[in-house]
């Protein structure tokens, strides 16, 4: 009965999600209600991941089905009453050779684009055109550009109480949980280089729409990259276990034109905050021009 | 003379309390596990039910007040008290159903009982050792759950760093002694499933009936000796790794700190250099009982013996040069994780060859429903998912989005909660009668297995959703849009509760209404030499040494 009631409410739900992923999804990529699957990709690392995932779930399904079918046939042919004298067969050389190599063939069909999207990943397609460093604490970010002249700031979860102050007061847009204080604003179609390291315990830099996860380890620097396609707000969470707060450290990166992200920079260069209230003002009228030019 | 004759007769066996803790026979000793096993369980469980609980909705709701109940905290202090309970709770579950739960029910407990009957053993070949690999359990079991009474950070109780105890979150992170009690805890039951290891290899090697070779070893023996092996090689290296934790926690070394030359990653090789073998550890001992419950049902022998034995032998074996596929994140270089991500991949070929073996014992037989059958069946099924779904993991590429997510909660709990789990109740249903001379209640034993089959899966299917949605694992609280999935999750955690019930029921109703069972219950399918004995077996078996043909 519960698992029949979960069904229904799922089938809601999705519909639900359909509304809303029509109405708004331009502007964020965030994680949705009764979602089954991938965040939308944003980045082209993260449509190779998830074609890989597609592709491997094609052959577990049939893998999984197979099973379930070879049970169900044993169960209905072979019950007691339908066969009421056993074989004695124990070995069957041929049967043994084939489940043997047969999984070798598909593992076979795994690997080779699985190397391909390993080597991809640590192969950057050109070199970086910028290079920002993040730093794990307890519990918040620290975001450091290193440019001609390098400035950092602090990025931790958005309270409550400073939403109206910060003008982030649309939920769907700034979800709880996933909105900070101060996002990473970064330029698009920019390959971009994280460095990752952290200041206490260990934390892990993720946003799952980039297909990018990397820990944040005391001592040592990790890098990755990513290049974003599309402008937006993109989310992620710390996804490494680092104490009481561990759910309250999101990641939120802001994807801008290059014309928004050059005017960006030379305010926050010296004034942070400022900067950012500039650049939503600039990207909420462009959505609302956008919104009325439908 | 006539002395000597009454002398003989004369019942040896110690009575009261004395025959349980003194004990040195290995029926006596694998009963404790097994009751040691039901006790930890229902505590492991519990606390993962307090954590779906705090799961079911977005917010803070359980653990604040929990934290204000048990550790008499105020308000925003028990806010912030009870999201470190939160992850004392998760810690504490992980170790609990691993080295208090799943660990002394296999091994402790149907190994222990079983082994020696099954290779025509009168006993253990260190009847004495045998008493202190149980009796080293209960202390360290109350150190672990004392753990969680006494401070770890200012403001926060138990040993909050999750059960792979990374440091510097279980070093610098916890100052506190919650975290000494607990890597105590595991030195000393690590230090019990070393002893248990040599006991069971010196037990298979030099006590088998005549007659009894290797190759016509019974295939739980064969897995029991394969797990013991594992536990011999891979526990000492998680002891020197807590070890050297426990001296840069209190004596100023810095094997994992790196302002001195320390490294946090070289906790995590050597942690998973155990914990990877540790997962077949609790996995293979299930893999036997599967074999002898599908034969035995089927009244067909094992297909494929040798292929069997020799399986397992490979997952052993290759299962220790896989550890760092749990470590792709961490910044391994690419050459490392293609090395990783082959080797693992290699594990799934053994798997299958005893998933398509167990199809093929059923295949021609003559297949009666009985309870153990039914939970050997949900095994074999919903460990397959759990084993496809690692074959993705396996590849580096695709976990850089699924590690650390519940995608990965959800693998884990399908090898495991619905694997390993299934296994130790398909073991408890077969051998049951004749642990105790009662047969049970078919009716309460196949209730359990479905209400227990509904729960579980509800609990952990929609756990692969949300990992794909990117929640990551370990929070006490998750983004609104979460919240669906984790809804049905939590209602599903409910039934398997209410599974657990059953099961004590059952047990209960069985020895209240003590409906005999005889030696042999399950027929001509039931062929290994335990059931040659009468149910219960005499306190000694095989004076007479069985002849193996």
């Amino acid at each position: 009965m519960r698992k029949f009631m979960a069904g229904a409410r799922f089938l809601a739900g999705a519909a639900a999600a359909g509304a809303l992923l029509s109405g708004a999804s331009a502007h964020a990529d965030q994680p949705k209600p009764w979602e089954a699957s991938f965040q939308a990709p944003a980045t082209d690392m993260m449509r190779q991941i998830e074609w890989f995932g597609n592709y491997t779930f094609a052959f577990i399904v049939v893998i999984t089905l197979l099973v379930l079918f070879l049970l169900a046939y044993c169960i209905l042919r072979f019950r007691a009453s339908a066969n009421p004298v056993p074989s004695r067969t124990s070995h069957n050389t041929l049967i043994e050779v084939i489940w043997t190599v047969g999984p070798v063939v598909v593992l076979l069909l795994i690997a080779i684009p699985s190397f391909q999207l390993l080597t991809a990943q640590y192969t950057p397609p050109e070199e970086a055109k910028l290079t920002v460093k993040a730093t794990g604490n307890q519990w918040n970010w620290d975001y450091e550009y290193q440019i001609d002249k390098s400035f950092s700031f602090n990025s931790a979860v958005l309270q409550d109480a400073d939403r109206a102050k910060a003008g982030k007061e649309d939920r769907n847009l700034y979800p709880r949980l996933l909105a900070v204080d101060n996002e990473l604003v970064v330029p698009v179609n920019t390959l971009t280089r994280v460095l990752i390291t952290a200041t206490d315990v260990i934390h892990s830099f993720a946003v799952p729409s980039f297909g990018i996860k990397m820990d944040a380890v005391p001592g040592r620097t990790n890098e990755t990259w990513f290049k974003a396609e599309k402008e937006g707000l993109y989310y992620g969470q710390c996804s490494q276990l680092c104490g009481k707060d561990h759910a309250f450290m999101p990641i939120a990166i802001r994807v801008v034109s290059d014309a928004q992200f050059k005017t960006w920079l030379e305010t926050a260069k010296t004034d942070v905050p400022a900067a950012n209230k500039a650049l939503m003002a600039k990207i909420d009228g462009t959505n609302k021009v956008a919104a009325a030019g439908n | 003379m006539a002395e000597a004759a009454a002398h003989d007769h004369h019942d040896h066996r110690p009575h009261g309390w004395v025959r349980w803790v003194y004990s040195t026979n290995h029926k006596d000793i694998g009963t404790l596990y097994l009751i040691f096993a039901i006790i930890a369980g229902i505590i492991g469980g519990a606390l993962s039910v307090a954590i779906r609980m705090e799961l079911q909705e977005p917010g803070i709701q359980i653990f604040s007040g929990l934290a204000q109940m048990v550790y008499g905290m105020q308000g925003d202090a028990a806010i912030d008290g009870g999201k470190s309970m939160y992850n004392a709770f998760g810690a504490a579950h992980g170790l609990i159903m691993i080295f208090f739960m799943v660990m002394p029910a296999l091994i402790g407990g149907f190994a222990n009982w079983m082994v020696p009957i099954m290779i025509g053993a009168p006993d253990m070949a260190f009847p004495r050792m045998n008493n202190i690999s149980f009796w080293l359990l209960p202390p360290a079991f109350l150190l672990l759950l004392s753990s969680m009474f006494v401070p770890s950070s200012p403001g926060a109780f138990g040993p909050g760093g999750g059960w792979t105890i990374y440091p510097p979150l279980s070093t610098a992170g916890s100052p506190g002694p919650a975290m000494d009690l607990a890597i105590l805890s595991i030195h000393i039951a690590g230090a019990s499933s070393i002893l248990g290891a040599i006991n069971f290899i010196t037990t298979i090697f030099n006590m088998r009936a005549p007659g009894m070779t290797m190759h016509k070893m019974p295939l739980f023996a064969w897995a029991v000796l394969i797990t013991a092996f594992l536990l011999l090689l891979s526990l000492p290296v998680l002891a020197g790794g807590i070890t050297m934790l426990l001296t840069d926690r209190n004596f100023g070394t810095s094997f994992f700190v790196p302002d001195n030359g320390g490294d946090p990653l070289l906790f995590q090789h050597l942690f998973w250099f155990f914990g990877h073998p540790e997962v077949y550890i609790l996995i293979l001992p299930g893999f036997g009982i599967i074999s002898h419950i599908v034969s035995t049902f089927s009244k067909k022998p094992v297909f494929g013996y040798l292929g069997m034995a020799y399986a397992m032998v490979a997952i052993g074996a290759v299962g220790f040069i896989v550890w760092a596929h749990h470590m792709y994140t961490t910044g391994l270089s690419l050459d490392t994780q293609r090395y990783f991500v082959f080797a693992t991949m290699v594990i799934a070929v053994p798997t299958g060859v005893k998933i398509f073996s167990w199809i093929a014992t059923m295949w021609g037989g003559s297949i009666s429903f009985k309870p153990p059958m039914l939970w050997a069946l949900g095994f074999i099924f919903l460990f397959t998912i759990g084993g496809v779904t690692g074959v993705q993991l396996a590849n580096a590429g695709l976990d850089r989005s699924l590690h650390d997510t519940y995608f990965v909660i959800a693998h884990f709990h399908y090898v495991l909660s619905l694997g390993a789990v299934f296994a130790i109740f398909a073991g408890w249903y077969y051998w049951f009668p004749k642990m105790t001379g009662y047969m049970y209640s078919p009716v309460i034993a196949n209730t359990h297995f479905w209400v227990t089959f509904v729960g579980v899966n509800l609990i952990f299917f929609p756990q692969h959703f949300l990992g794909l949605a990117g929640m990551p694992r370990r929070t006490v609280d998750y983004p609104d849009a979460f919240a669906g999935w984790n809804m049905v999750s939590s209602y599903g955690s409910y039934i398997a509760a209410l599974g657990v019930a059953i099961f004590l029921y059952g047990v209960f109703e069985a020895f209240q209404k003590k409906r005999v069972a005889g030696a042999n219950p399950w027929g001509e399918g039931a062929t290994t030499l335990e059931w040659q004995l009468p149910s219960p077996p005499p306190f000694h078996q095989w004076e007479q040494l069985p002849k193996i043909k």
